[in-house]
């Protein structure tokens, strides 16, 4: 059969019709990404478990055991730092908000329709990270700040030493877990773009976040050098969770290595983005 | 308009779709038809970018549709009815395309009252059926008002209600002057709604051109003839060139002659006929014809 070529009717339209659509930009496609985030009930879920654990943990630590009287050994933002437990759970929490943020379009076939109206598709990898750094960030850092005073008040009233925001190190502690929970957010955002699979994405995840710092915590120390380069390890040095370690990193070098996984993890994300089919 | 120029597409040693070219004028209905695994779907993909092509190349409006800086104006896709977000409602799945080309609210409204879905607008598009999925797929296709329209099966699972007012949609898109792309399988509905026809077979271009040279190219006019001396008027007619089908029934299905050749022939040979019918294939048939050779998965019992 022979193609039949050039012999149909082309009817030339007076005027191109009308459209309602303006460019793609940055901005567009951010506030896209904040009305699907926004109208998920998996995100308001996930964020109230985070604040529930961070501030319930916070108060559960701060009112057992014995009061905590800050000292040479015990520093007031070593105390905080414990009161700040419960972001060790939210992590995980925020990561699954992270992951899903690729893989739940991935999942169920919604990536198709918003690469076909971005088919630049790098903005909307940009905007996802917008949407959930600003969402994250502030509220994380709410749920900080109400630990701190929540903590210090239960602990003062417990006989306790009273410990202020400006003690040595005490804001970088409250501060460090939420920029901390921000990057892992991040992370798990990259995850969900690079493997795509939620299951996959969440165990990844886990594994990093969760088991491998418990078995490595295990082995013996001469062959665990690496172990302050760990994501969740370098990172807790920020907000204290490793400073009792002895071959901690420094607050900022420990988060600095955090933000450097972050970054890595990001531009394969980019990568694999713009490369492969969707 | 669509310009298609060498397109190809490997999957591995695959070849999903092999040096495909072809053209979509705008102004009229664009049909693309062909078998199962035909690659009708991958060269969707490919033309909304989703998809990078192996080689070739495809451009939209006489771009290349990623680098558009406005795509919603350009392209409105449905490639499947389960690319929307089943935790997301009906107006959310729209709103999010929206916002990413600046389109407001009453432009969302409007779409969900075009499609039919003012009623489930705020439900979980997870709940839909697939013919609610198909109108929400639909509707986010024309969000932009985009100039070129490609629609992969959009009839599938739509009621006869639904049917209709894609064919009206269609025919109406095309009359303002858009490029209208569809792929169905159902042949009878892409003989009502497009006038021009693109056909493929194992990745490669069958056919293209209007819907009537389709029909007319692909067959060999057959007379039906109703005769209670089947067998003696088949051995009659058996000759080169002209095929004698009977199942079993007192009809004859006689391709390569003509009803006057056979009124005559049987005539001669005192056998009555009590019909002698002209058949003019449907496009269905044609379709058939065309495509048989390119069919990849037959069904089991013709293997």
């Amino acid at each position: 059969m022979n193609a039949v070529t050039g012999t149909r009717p082309a009817p030339t339209p007076t005027s191109a019709p009308a459209t309602v659509a303006g460019p793609v930009s940055q901005v567009r496609v951010v506030r896209a990404e904040w009305t699907k985030l926004r109208a998920l009930r998996s995100t308001w879920w996930c964020a109230l478990t985070a604040v529930v654990l961070i501030i319930g943990v916070g108060a559960l630590v701060a009112g057992s055991g014995t009061a905590y009287h800050v000292s040479a050994a015990n520093t007031a933002a070593a105390g905080i730092s414990t009161a700040l437990l419960g972001v060790l759970f939210a992590q995980l929490v925020l990561g699954v908000v992270g992951v899903l943020a690729f893989s739940g379009e991935y999942g169920t076939g919604m990536i198709r329709a918003t690469l076909a109206v971005v088919p630049a598709r790098l903005p909307v990898l940009w905007a996802k990270l917008i949407v959930l750094a600003g969402l994250v960030l502030p509220v994380t850092l709410l749920c900080a700040v109400i630990d701190f005073f929540a903590a210090t008040a239960i602990e003062s009233s417990r006989g306790g030493s009273a410990i202020s925001l400006t003690d040595p190190g005490v804001l970088r502690t409250v501060a460090g877990s939420s920029l901390y929970l921000t990057v892992v957010v991040i992370i798990g955002l990259a995850l969900g773009a690079l493997l795509r699979k939620t299951a996959a994405g969440l165990s990844v995840f886990a594994a990093v976040f969760f088991v491998i710092p418990v078995v490595v915590s295990t082995l013996p120390h001469n062959i665990t050098g690496f172990a302050p380069y760990l994501p969740s390890n370098a990172g807790g040095a920020l907000w204290g969770l490793s400073a009792t370690s002895a071959h901690a990193l420094s607050p900022w070098t420990g988060f600095a290595v955090l933000c450097g996984y972050a970054v890595v993890l990001i531009g394969l994300a980019a990568w694999r983005l713009r490369r492969r089919d969707a | 308009m669509i310009e298609i120029d060498g397109l190809t597409k490997r999957y591995g040693d695959k070849t999903a779709v092999d040096r495909l070219s072809f053209v979509v004028e705008p102004g009229v209905v664009t049909g693309f038809l062909g078998p199962n695994g035909a690659g009708k779907s991958t060269t969707m993909r490919m033309i909304a970018g989703l998809d990078r092509p192996t080689s070739g190349t495809v451009r939209v409006n006489g771009k290349h549709y990623p680098g558009a800086a406005a795509p919603m104006s350009e392209l409105g896709i449905l490639l499947d009815a389960r690319s929307v977000h089943p935790g997301l409602s009906a107006r959310n799945n729209l709103l999010a395309l929206a916002r990413t080309a600046g389109i407001g609210r009453r432009r969302v409204d409007e779409v969900i009252e075009l499609a039919g879905l003012a009623e489930v607008a705020g439900t979980r598009a997870g709940g839909f059926s697939l013919g609610m999925g198909q109108r929400l797929g639909v509707a986010a296709a024309l969000l932009g008002q985009p100039q070129t329209v490609v629609l992969d099966e959009p009839v599938n699972g739509l009621d006869p209600d639904g049917v209709r007012w894609i064919r009206l949609l269609l025919k109406s898109l095309a009359a303002e002057g858009r490029t209208v792309f569809v792929s169905s399988h159902l042949m009878s509905e892409m003989a009502q709604t497009a006038t021009q026809l693109v056909v493929l077979g194992r990745g490669q271009l069958i056919s293209q051109g209007s819907v009537e040279d389709f029909v007319g190219h692909a067959t060999t006019a057959g007379v039906l003839v109703r005769t209670p001396e089947t067998v003696r008027l088949g051995q009659l007619l058996a000759a080169p060139g002209i095929t004698v089908i009977n199942d079993g029934t007192d009809l004859l299905r006689v391709t390569g002659t003509t009803a006057e050749q056979i009124g005559a022939a049987a005539w001669r040979a005192h056998l009555p006929v009590y019909e002698l019918t002209p058949t003019h294939a449907s496009l269905e048939e044609a379709f058939m014809q065309v495509t048989q050779d390119s069919i990849e998965y037959h069904a089991g019992a013709t293997r």
